[in-house]
């Protein structure tokens, strides 16, 4: 187990140390930012005045290290964009609101996934089966900057129950976190219906049955348990989705969180800003994928004490 | 003894079928599927031509702006008029520069089509072409490529779309290339897969001893065994490639204004929602309507090619 | 098919009086358990031996209320256990019996166990079904394995069943199985998926129990050297139906039945020289559509028209031996 643990984390640090550079190379790539940013009236000398300040004019490797240098000492450079701030701080800034969104977004989609994907498994090919399958389906298919703003238009425009934008009280955070949920609810009831429907047709389930075990027992300890595994696995990219949906979502709904920093950030080009929610996302993803991974061997015996 | 009348539980027991018209769903998908994205595509400037309710999709007249759907009538209060009627020359209403709603939503298929077929074309190639070689070749081919696999699984969708859009700035093109490095993973992987089962069978054995070259191996006897996973993959992310676009173009991060394209409808539409919800919904009615249509088929298509794919 | 000789009503512990069960799908109903009628006694072990495809394992999945849902049913016919109808329960009443009175040994080992549960766990899960209190149950359940001739049982409850041996785990479903002290143990082919060397370690493990509890086993297999070994009584069983029921004795001296003397044919023996092994031509009928006469009559070397034409009653051939086939009839030789 320790050794399974040690090389997904050596995994992990090259796959992110392979994403900055790549993000690094990107972005650097994609045009003078010195030029967008200074007024028009700027003079070549201004401009290359403030390329050097800047650290612009060395070589791209030098660059690289540099940056990296300052990464691992915690500086992420100073915004573009918002004079003054540094990177990180608005990141930190903005963060708490997109963890709430984010939170909430998880609680919906398990409690209604994973019971959703048991129950039309359990009754397949009955109408509940049906109709959670069309859902699932349809799920997968919205566009979920579209489900968000009709959403908006049913609750906020026609019912006037809820507000359309911003964050606020319990009122404002409902749609953006079931509009983010909402869009994982199909994925996770699908992949646990169809996990459960391999289950349940195992021997263990029929030994179950032949103990003489309660149905729901059968059903919620046995075989839950190893169907469990599948939708957990899956939870990793899920996470990554969240990390995606948060930032239409939050564009949806003007919600000030990390996500609509980001989009902001791209349309000004202010570079370092990108550059650390980029990096920060990749973080998060690669962790939860890993993390993911190691409760994945611990709920499945076979492979913790195979590896 | 109890007996049990045979025909009822016969009835009953055989389970809860599909009603007729669903069974029958690949070529119900099929056709929506074609109503929606294909026919419009090809056939946008003909219908502009012979119907009277299709019109220019990027221009439009002030006069006609914020028109509602045709099959709603004025708004009126106290007897004067507070918003127009819709027109049937207009039949899903018009947007904030006059633009007709339907037509921009059938030019949009269009976009849609392209952007997504060549895209699928583009990912396709290169990743069938890295699975191909890392899966027979193996090695560091493999290694290499596998890592590559990886790191283009760390970095979540949306952000590596932004990233690139920065880099490569906005356009048709540029949403391609974008969309193509996002996509190209999954042939990668699943074709890789496929060719490391393929190795070991008897006709790839018989080649390489007769002496064919590694390369007419790769070209001539192992790509056309993974065509079927290649189509089974292609179609089902075209629906995914269609969100992704959308999503990319409503972010204002795809395709340019003023292109038809039904991301960008939808985007317009959030910002008019209180007072025009047509502009948002018609569009976004497209986009899930054709995705789904996708999905359903490349469930289908992949349950007859390939089910060993069931978990992709 | 009934025996004839009265039973004192306590000796019998399950009585199967003419049982169907089929399975309904789509296309057509595959009619699985035909008219199927047997008894065991008391401490008897009963061998059900057949090919696959004729019914046996339906059989005992129907005595265990665990058909396919929702295609299986059984459709009529009487299962007394202890005298109770057990057709016609419902899966509530079904679970209380199950496990506490009937009980099921599966075929393959490697599957049989809840791979992400301890043998433990599994195993004192089934002794809390027998209302064994809490602070006892580790003891009982050391105590099985250890009536299972597992070595060093204490330290085996906190394995997985991934890293028992397959001889080691079914001995663990063997236990399970006999956890809650069950009446009648349905052994369905346990030793087919073990080593020959273990396989007989383990059948002398069945009936050294069947020895001390007293309770009765129906032991389904394919292999007539386990029937020899094992069984009291034999019933053969072909396309849903059971063709011949008799003794052990009975059956290997007096095969009264063309498939019965098929199957023994085709066990090798050692004592004699063989060129081919011998195996029955054809192929058994699709449940889904019988013929109206005798099931075996296509591959039969002594059919005759009344054979296709009807389906055979049940003739004695000796006392508790009888076999459906038209052959027994007096008046066979003008058929």
């Amino acid at each position: 187990m320790q050794r399974y643990i040690l090389l997904r984390v050596f995994h992990t640090i090259i796959a992110l140390l392979a994403v900055s550079i790549i993000i690094f190379l990107l972005v650097r790539l994609s045009g003078d930012p010195v030029s967008t940013l200074l007024p028009a009236e700027a003079t070549l000398e201004d401009i290359e005045r403030v390329r050097i300040q800047w650290g612009l004019d060395r070589p791209l490797p030098e660059q690289y290290f540099a940056y990296m240098g300052n990464v691992l000492q915690g500086n992420f450079g100073e915004s573009l964009k918002w004079r003054g701030q540094s990177a990180s701080d608005l990141l930190l800034q903005r963060l708490p609101a997109t963890l709430e969104l984010a939170g909430l977004a998880l609680l919906v989609a398990s409690l209604a996934g994973l019971p959703i994907g048991v129950i039309s498994a359990v009754k397949k090919n009955t109408p509940t089966d049906f109709i959670a399958k069309t859902l699932a389906l349809l799920g997968q298919s919205m566009p979920s900057f579209w489900l968000g703003t009709m959403l908006i238009w049913l609750f906020s425009v026609q019912l006037g129950w809820l507000p359309s934008y911003g964050r606020g009280g319990i009122a404002n955070v409902i749609m953006p976190a079931v509009a983010l949920g909402l869009f994982q609810v199909a994925a996770v009831a699908r992949i646990t219906r169809s996990s459960m429907l391999d289950v349940l047709d195992s021997e263990y389930i029929t030994l179950a049955r032949i103990k003489g075990l309660p149905e729901w027992k059968v059903i919620w300890k046995h075989a839950l348990r190893n169907a469990a595994v599948a939708p957990l696995t899956y939870f990793g990219v899920i996470i990554g989705g969240w990390i995606s949906g948060s930032v239409v979502i939050e564009t949806v709904f003007a919600w000030p969180g990390v996500g609509l920093l980001s989009i902001e950030a791209i349309r000004s080009r202010d570079i370092p800003v990108v550059q650390t929610i980029v990096l920060f996302f990749s973080l998060v993803y690669c962790v939860s994928s890993l993390l993911v991974d190691i409760l994945y061997a611990y709920l499945d015996p076979r492979i913790r004490y195979d590896s | 003894m109890t007996t049990f009348p045979t025909d009822v539980i016969a009835a009953e027991k055989t389970g809860w079928r599909w009603p007729r018209i669903l069974r029958r769903y690949p070529w119900f998908a099929l056709s929506v599927l074609f109503l929606v994205l294909v026919l419009p595509a090809i056939f946008a400037d003909l219908l502009r031509a012979v119907l009277p309710f299709v019109h220019d999709p990027e221009t439009g007249k002030l006069s006609q702006r914020l028109l509602p759907p045709a099959w709603i009538g004025p708004q009126e209060l106290n007897g004067i008029q507070l918003t127009p009627g819709g027109s049937w020359e207009f039949i899903l209403g018009t947007d904030k520069v006059g633009r007709d709603v339907l037509s921009r939503i059938i030019y949009g298929a269009r976009i849609s089509l392209l952007v997504s077929g060549i895209s699928i074309l583009i990912a396709g190639t290169i990743g069938t072409t890295l699975g191909v070689l890392a899966g027979y070749l193996g090695g560091w081919w493999d290694h290499l490529i596998m890592r590559l696999v990886d790191i283009s699984h760390a970095i979540p969708t949306i952000i590596l779309a932004m990233v690139l859009s920065i880099a490569l700035g906005s356009g048709f093109l540029s949403v391609v290339i974008v969309i193509s490095l996002i996509y190209w993973n999954s042939y990668a992987r699943l074709v890789r897969a496929q060719v490391l089962a393929l190795r070991s069978k008897d006709f790839v054995a018989r080649a390489q001893m007769s002496g064919v070259s590694t390369f007419k191996i790769m070209l001539r006897h192992i790509l056309p065994n993974v065509t079927n996973t290649i189509v089974v993959i292609a179609t089902l992310e075209v629906g995914q490639v269609i969100l992704l676009e959308a999503t990319m173009s409503f972010l204002g991060i795809g395709l340019p204004r003023p292109t038809p394209a039904w991301g960008l409808m939808v985007a317009d539409g959030r910002d008019l929602i209180v007072e025009a919800w047509w502009v948002a919904l018609f569009p976004g009615l497209a986009i899930l309507l054709t995705v789904l249509s996708m999905n359903l088929f490349g469930d289908w298509l992949r349950d007859r090619l390939d089910p060993k794919l069931r978990n992709l | 098919m009934q025996a004839d000789k009265p039973e004192t009503a306590s000796d019998v512990i399950l009585e199967v009086n003419d049982l169907r069960s089929y399975v309904f799908t789509a296309n057509a109903t595959v009619k699985a358990v035909d008219g199927v009628s047997f008894q065991v006694k008391r401490g008897e072990t009963l061998g059900i031996v057949g090919e696959s495809g004729s019914g046996k394992s339906m059989t005992s999945l129907s005595l265990m209320g665990l058909l396919p849902r929702p295609s299986g049913r059984v459709v009529s016919g009487e299962i007394l256990l202890n005298g109770r109808d057990l057709v016609g329960k419902s899966q509530d009443e079904m679970c209380q019996i199950r496990g506490r009175e009937i009980s099921m040994i599966l075929q393959d080992p490697q599957t049989s166990l809840n791979p992400v549960y301890t043998i433990g766990n599994q195993l004192m899960e089934a002794l809390q079904i027998a209302g064994v209190p809490a602070a006892e149950r580790k003891e009982r359940a050391i105590d099985l394995l250890r009536r299972f001739n597992i070595a060093a049982p204490e330290q085996r409850m906190d394995d997985y069943p991934h890293q028992m041996s397959g001889g080691m785990k079914q001995r663990v479903v063997g236990a399970i199985a006999i956890a809650c002290g069950p009446q009648l143990v349905i052994a369905d082919e346990p030793t087919t998926a073990l080593d020959v060397t273990i396989q007989l370690q383990y059948l002398k493990l069945l009936k050294d129990l069947q020895k001390q509890t007293g309770m009765a086993i129906i032991f389904i297999t394919h292999d007539f050297g386990v029937v020899a070994r094992m069984c009291d009584r034999v019933a053969v069983m072909y396309a849903g139906r059971i063709v011949e029921q008799g003794s052990v004795r009975q059956i290997f001296n007096n095969p009264s039945h063309p498939y019965t003397e098929a199957l023994l044919a085709s066990v090798p023996k050692l004592e004699e020289p063989t060129d081919r092994l011998y195996s029955i031509e054809g192929q058994p009928p699709l449940l889904s559509n019988l013929p109206a006469g005798c099931r075996f009559a296509p591959r039969c070397q002594y059919a005759r028209p009344i054979c296709t034409g009807q389906y055979p009653p049940s003739f004695t051939v000796e006392e508790t031996h009888v076999a459906d086939c038209w052959r027994h009839d007096p008046s066979w030789t003008q058929h």
